[in-house]
């Protein structure tokens, strides 16, 4: 005997209409490959590339109370930007990380669709001209890529440096974008 | 040493659903689905105020003898359910002297029931069946084989 379909989907909106998710999580594919998604109750809080085993990690910063469940808000607006019709995202996020990095994400958010900035000159923007390196770390443990674009920020040198969904989907992405490397 | 780190709900719920589901559908026939649904309520309700992970089956099931007993209680006629009870359900019973008389635990008390069909159904220790009725070990051991004699003789 096993829980119908039905059944299934009555139970989780009825946990979601009580408040009683921590977090919801979704995979949805995309030209760069599966993305798990994954909201709380304030917003969009994480965006993976590795979509397995990442309840856990949800669990342990958000709360136990972990749930797949349809995000359709955040597929509509992926699908719009791989699509080419968004270049700006409105979902609300939900952004737990410390003040330095929240700083570095905030300043990341501005950099316009389709034009790249370098790890230097985003520290710089945050008064911390010398942690180009720091941010080099804030980037790399950025909990919403895409949405907070660091596949937008280079090396100095015009090299793509690193990302944590590959440097294919780096490309990709600012090749979906329109912009112009040097390299 | 056993991991307590409680797990998501959703590997929890994965693990789980479908056999509470069983359970449920042998104490309560077609009422089963609403008490499930209650029942994965009531976990997830409770689920971050867990101290651990460990025994995490005997818990969900706990919640939902509750959850059928309180809803056998409320019945006033409590004839039911023979007739309800899907065929099929039987496949997952290993037990064969369990297997000859589970379409009969219908007519049991709800107390006895629930024993008999958390021991020979879902092997659950005594001590777990005592703490999914609100009662003791042995209380659980006297409910079940009361319940086992009372089959035997209709």
């Amino acid at each position: 005997l096993s829980v119908s379909p039905d059944l299934d989907a009555r139970f989780r909106a009825a946990a979601l209409r009580e408040g009683l998710v921590d977090v919801r999580f979704d995979i949805i594919d995309s030209p760069v490959g599966d993305l798990l998604v994954a909201s709380t109750m304030r917003g969009l809080c994480r965006i993976s590339f590795t979509v397995e085993g990442q309840d856990e990690a949800l669990a342990r910063l958000f709360g136990a109370r972990v749930l797949r469940m349809p995000l359709d808000e955040v597929r509509r607006e992926l699908d719009e930007y791989f699509e080419g019709r968004r270049r700006e995202f409105d979902l609300p996020l939900d952004l737990r990380v410390a003040p330095f990095h929240e700083a570095v994400l905030r300043e990341l958010a501005r950099v316009p669709y389709g034009q790249v900035d370098t790890y230097g000159h985003l520290a710089a923007k945050v008064g911390r001209p010398n942690a180009a390196r720091a941010v080099g770390t804030v980037m790399n443990r950025n909990p919403i890529p895409i949405v907070l674009p660091c596949h937008r920020i280079i090396g100095a040198n015009g090299s793509l440096t690193g990302y944590g969904g590959g440097l294919d989907a780096k490309r990709a992405l600012l090749e979906l974008e329109g912009a112009t490397l040097a390299l | 040493m056993v991991d307590a780190t409680i797990p998501p709900f959703e590997r929890f719920y994965g693990e789980h659903c479908n056999e509470v589901l069983g359970y449920l559908r042998r104490l309560l026939g077609a009422r089963a689905e609403d008490a499930w649904q209650e029942t994965f309520l009531k976990a997830l309700r409770a689920y971050d105020r867990l101290e651990h992970g460990r025994h995490l089956r005997a818990w969900v099931f706990t919640i939902a003898t509750r959850v059928a007993m309180d809803d056998l209680r409320s019945k006033a006629s409590n004839t039911l359910l023979l007739g309800e009870i899907a065929d099929g359900d039987g496949a997952e019973l290993a037990r064969p002297a369990y297997q000859q008389l589970e379409h009969l635990t219908g007519e049991l008390p709800p107390t006895e029931r629930a024993a008999v069909v958390l021991r020979y159904g879902y092997d659950l220790p005594y001590a777990e069946i005592g703490a999914a009725l609100g009662s003791s070990e042995q209380a659980a051991r006297a409910a079940a084989s009361s319940g086992v004699r009372r089959l035997r003789k209709s």
